[in-house]
Order: structure tokens, then sequence, then C-alpha cells
């Protein structure tokens, strides 16, 4: 899987488009970095295979932005929170389907992709979202 | 240290001229032009005016046109950093004497595209890609400090209250009007749970202290104060990579420096000015720095004890929220509320019988932090 890939952003940005969530795992150290990095901040290598992060986690934190920028503003107010997923490694995302009285550290959820919902100078990659488990 | 607030019709450069000229007429037998050897100017976003390269604008606004002016950016912690390179600048024994400062001139900006210049000081591709605002990344660590520990909106909204309180006896305060606990509970959403009152000001400003070699001081000032302790420390980048999401690890690393360094513990601190960029973060600053356990800061604010009269008062400058925060000038207007205090000049808000202060200065989420503490000369 890792033949002819680098581990940057823009290939875990890429593997999102197809529905998956990977990170590049150290094949020296075992490190897992998520997101992916071309240098290992464990050992210094560089020899990496990648592997797939299971999209299920539960909420550590989160907040409602009400006061967005710009390129947001379309659709505040809006839930982000901190997941942390089910290998322990963590990631922030805008949480959907949920008010804020649904809302509870420790909640499962689930990363759903999609195409990029914003517009303007901002990147056009695929992006993704948790929603309630 | 210019005024705080909203100045109109003044760039950036013009902001900084003005807390040169204060910081000379401090210094009597300083003879500017010969003796300042170096600037360091704390300075975070270019796309305020289009104006990027300040170390050599401001030096030259300064009077001080020549001299190797660098600017320093860490966020919020943009001054902090300078005062820190100012300080490499004389214990190195390169130069005797140097100026340290900051400066942002923000006002003129709408609330939307200053909300997005300061998102660049947090991770791009997750944080800002995913809508998390700089009140955003704050409000997920209350959130979370909340949780754990109980800490109540109101314990945050009394940092706002005690803040107004000092900032209404500083009248370089951008604000300086005492609030409400009923009406800052009340003011509207920003990122829940943290309201318009638990955030700083969007304000325009500059700061600057000089910097000398102890044994030099008594040459340039009959009131100098001294540095006795300086600690900085990174982080990642990114808030949701750290172990913790209630304490900052770059501030307790950057406090236990700058405390070894000095000799001193926290309980010998007399007063503080703390980065309460957000009201959570002096709650959590108080744990980081030791002032109280871990978890008990919204205990501490209750207690009263960080307000002016109290055990450890904090912020009595009026701190970010009331002082405002014009970014880059924080770290440096911290430093020079510590000049004022240690010198009783400090007037309606002294705190009798400072000895030693803290300064802790934040950059971004905690990917910065920067401490230094001072003693009384």
């Amino acid at each position: 899987m890792s033949e002819g890939t680098q581990f940057t952003l823009e290939q875990f940005c890429r593997y999102a488009s197809q529905g998956k969530l990977m990170g590049g795992k150290c094949r020296k150290c075992g490190k897992i970095h998520f997101p992916p990095r071309p240098l290992c901040d464990g050992c210094f290598s560089k020899d990496f295979e990648w592997v797939e992060i299971s999209t299920k986690g539960k909420l550590m934190t989160y907040t409602v932005i009400h006061v967005a920028p710009m390129q947001f503003q379309s659709i505040a107010p809006y839930a982000v929170g901190i997941v942390e997923l089910d290998n322990g490694l963590k990631i922030p995302g805008i949480i959907r389907e949920a008010s804020l009285e649904q809302l509870k550290i420790g909640m499962p959820l689930t990363m759903m992709f999609e195409a990029c919902a914003t517009t303007g100078q901002w990147p056009q990659w695929p992006r993704y979202y948790f929603k309630p488990a | 240290m210019s005024k705080f607030g909203k100045l109109e019709g003044l760039y950036a450069r013009e902001i900084f001229a003005q807390a040169a000229k204060e910081a000379y007429d401090r210094c009597p037998k300083l003879d500017p032009k010969k003796d300042i050897k170096a600037l360091f100017v704390g300075h975070m976003g270019e796309s305020y005016e289009h104006q990027g390269h300040t170390g050599p604008t401001v030096a030259d606004w300064a009077g001080l046109l020549h001299v190797p002016a660098t600017r320093t950016e860490a966020a919020c912690a943009s001054s902090g950093a300078a005062l820190r390179a100012g300080i490499y600048a004389v214990l190195s024994g390169l130069y005797d004497v140097v100026m340290v400062g900051g400066v942002e001139k923000m006002t003129h900006r709408s609330t939307a595209e200053v909300t997005e210049y300061l998102a660049m000081a947090s991770d791009y591709p997750f944080e800002q890609w995913n809508g998390i605002t700089f009140p955003g990344l704050f409000a997920l660590m209350a959130t979370r400090h909340m949780n754990d520990y109980g800490t109540s909106e109101k314990d945050l909204a009394m940092v706002a209250v005690k803040n107004h309180y000092h900032g209404s006896m500083n009248p370089k305060a951008h604000i300086q009007k005492e609030i409400t606990l009923e009406s800052a509970l009340s003011s509207r959403v920003v990122a829940w749970p943290l309201k318009l009152y638990d955030c700083s000001l969007i304000t325009d400003g500059a700061s600057c202290i000089i910097l000398t070699k102890p044994e030099l001081a008594a040459k340039y000032t009959d009131m100098p104060v001294h540095i006795i302790g300086s600690g900085q420390a990174s982080d990642t980048i990114g808030l949701y990579e750290r172990q913790s999401l209630t304490s900052l690890a770059a501030a307790k690393i950057a406090a236990k420096q700058a405390y070894e360094m000095a000799g001193v513990k926290p309980e010998e601190i007399d007063l503080a000015e703390v980065h309460d960029c957000f009201t959570i973060a002096e709650i959590i600053a108080y744990e980081d720095l030791g002032f109280c356990k871990i978890g008990e800061g919204g205990k501490l604010v209750e207690s009263g004890e960080t307000k002016l009269g109290g055990r450890i008062p904090v912020n009595t400058s009026g701190g970010l929220k009331s002082k405002g925060h014009p970014v880059g000038a924080t770290g440096t207007a911290q430093a020079y509320e510590m000049y004022l205090q240690l010198t009783s000049q400090a007037e309606r808000r002294q705190v009798k019988d400072a000895e030693v202060g803290l300064t802790h200065n934040l950059g971004g989420s905690g990917a910065t932090a920067v401490v230094h503490i001072y003693r009384r000369a």
C-alpha cells in the first residue's frame, strides 16, 4: 500500500477521499503518526508503512462555535470536538446531528467523509466530520 | 507602553514610537542612539497592515536607524519571545543594552478578519480546516476542565470581573470599566462555554522595555527591576495532539525553568501577570504555575486571593481581558506592569510590599509559553 506514496498530509487527504483514515507507522520504532509525517519524531527514521485507523471513537471535549471565521460563517453555529479514536489516536472535527444538549464527553462518535463544503481559498480536499454512533 | 485601545489613525510603527519615547523618558541617563545596540520586536501578523519586516520599520520610527532589528514571532507570545531574545543577547555578552518590545494594530479590521488572522497561530490542516477558532480552542479546554474538576461558568466569569476591576484602575487599559458577574454570564456566546466577556479584547498597542546587565543598570536608571528567571518552551501546534486538555505542558516546563533560574518557589511570588486571552486560560495558568493545586483554579479565583489585596494578585494591569491584547505587544506589556509594580509606580492598583513578580505569556493554544520572574531592586 505504501508503494509510491509519500507520508504527507496531501496523501492523507487522498486516502480520505477514498473514505479511508490512514496513519503512517514507523517501521523502525513502531510509532503510528497520525496525521502522517515524513520523519519519525521518535527515532528519526524515514521508513513508514500505511495503517488504517478506526473511524470510531469517543468524544474527549467539545465546543459550539458561534463566532466563526469567514469561510465557516454560513454553517455557524456548529459543534466541534476532539475525538479519541479506538486505538487511542486523537483528531479534531466538526460534529453534526447532535445539539449542544446532546453532546457529552465520552459519547461514541463515527467519522464520515464528504466533499469539501466550504468555499474560497481553502483547500478543496475531501473533508470528514463526526456524527453520533 | 503606549495607551492600549482603539488607536484610530495610527500605524503600528507610530504606536511603537510612543512606547519607545516613554522608555527613553524613564531612562534619562540613557542615550538611545549611542547605547541601544539591538532591537527585538514581537509582532504577530503582517495581515493587519499588509506590513511585514517589522524590525527595521519600528527601529527607524523609534529613532534607532541602523541597529540590528529583528522581529520575533510566536503568536501571542511574540514579545515574550522578544524579551527572551534580548536576554540571550545581553547574557551572551554581545551587547550591554538592547531594547525589546512588541506591537500590533488590529482594530481597523473586522472581527471576522481578526478571528481568521489569529487562527493562523493554530494548526492549519486539522484545526483551522475544521473551523476551530481561538476562542474555540480554549473552549475545548474549558469544557474538559469543567467536566473533570467542576469548574463553572461562574468561575470563568469571576476572572473577567476581577480583571475589569483591576483594569478600571489602569489609565492605559483599553476598557477602564468594571463589569458585573450577571453581565459577564449573560453576554453572547462566542464559543460555548466561552462568552463575549470570557474573551480578551481586540486592541491596538505597543510596549517595550530596555534591558541591560545588572551591574550596568545604575548607569542608565535609578529605578531598575531585576529579571531573575526566564523560561520558554514549545509544544505541538495542535491542541488535539497533547496529552492533557486541561493543562499546558509548555507553560509548566517554562515555569520550572524560570523558578529554578530565579531560585524561588511559587509560594514566594507576590503578584503575577498571566496570559488571560480567555478566562479559562487564567484558571489553567494558576494551576500550571503552582499557585494552587491542579483542578483548583476555579476555587482560587472564587476565594478572592488573586484580586488586588489578596494573597497573590493576578493581572493587576487588567490583563488581556481589560487592558487589552494587541497580541505582539502583550508579552512586554506584562513586563512593563512588573516594572511599575516593583518600582512602586502602579498607583491605585499598587500591590503592597511587592517584591517578586512573575509573567506568563502564551502563544497560540499553548504551543509557546514564556515565563519570567522579576525582583525589586
